[in-house]
């Protein structure tokens, strides 16, 4: 089986996998994991996105 | 004059810390021999079967846009650190190995990206053997 994802797609579901792994094993109460994990998730894909344009820039 | 309370308290109070002591050897094994595992040993639930999940689905989307799973190798510095990622999945990476999946695929340029899946999927899962080790020994809650 193959699979075929956008480079999109496979930054968004990397993020949603580390962030979970980061929120459950860098904080200590429930409430904390989730926003760790919510704060991760938003910074892995700001990263892509400023990233993203910084490529469009360059090459521009 | 010895206290009964505590008297009894002492033998219960040392199994625990038997049960404790084993806990710090048998967590990180379990952890790594299948990603979640040793959090699920250890009552919490719904924090071993998220890892799981996620590191789960990291590992077989990896291998699912083709990507590479390293064997034990002494050559390039960078494919030993690939092997040495891989290796932190247990049994997943064992597996993959007897089924000959993760050949790769040089001419897809998604397969480069699912092989940094499965690298990163076993380097997660090292982070949850810490996590679970520290809930072992009580440094965690």
């Amino acid at each position: 089986m193959t699979i075929e994802l956008s480079h999109f797609n496979a930054a968004l579901l990397f993020a949603l996998c580390a962030s979970v792994v980061f929120g459950i094993t860098q904080r200590n109460a429930a409430r904390d994991m989730l926003r760790y994990g919510a704060y991760c998730f938003c910074m892995f894909i700001g990263g892509v996105i400023v990233a993203a344009w910084v490529m469009w820039a360059i090459k521009h | 004059m010895a206290n009964p309370q505590s008297s009894a308290a002492l033998p219960r109070n040392s199994k625990a810390a038997q049960q404790t002591n084993s806990m710090t050897m048998i967590a990180p094994i379990a952890a790594w021999l299948l990603p979640g595992l040793g959090h699920i040993i250890q009552r919490r639930y719904v924090r071993g079967l998220l890892l799981m999940a996620s590191i789960f689905t990291m590992f077989f989307v990896g291998l699912g846009m083709q990507g590479k799973v390293y064997s034990f190798n002494t050559g390039d510095l960078l494919d030993i650190l690939g092997f040495v990622g891989d290796v932190g999945t247990g049994l997943l990476y064992i597996a993959a190995r007897a089924m000959d999946w993760g050949i790769g695929n040089i001419h897809r340029a998604v397969a480069d990206y699912g092989t940094k899946y499965i690298v990163v999927a076993g380097l997660l899962n090292v982070i949850a053997i810490v996590d679970a080790h520290h809930i072992a020994i009580g440094k965690k809650p």
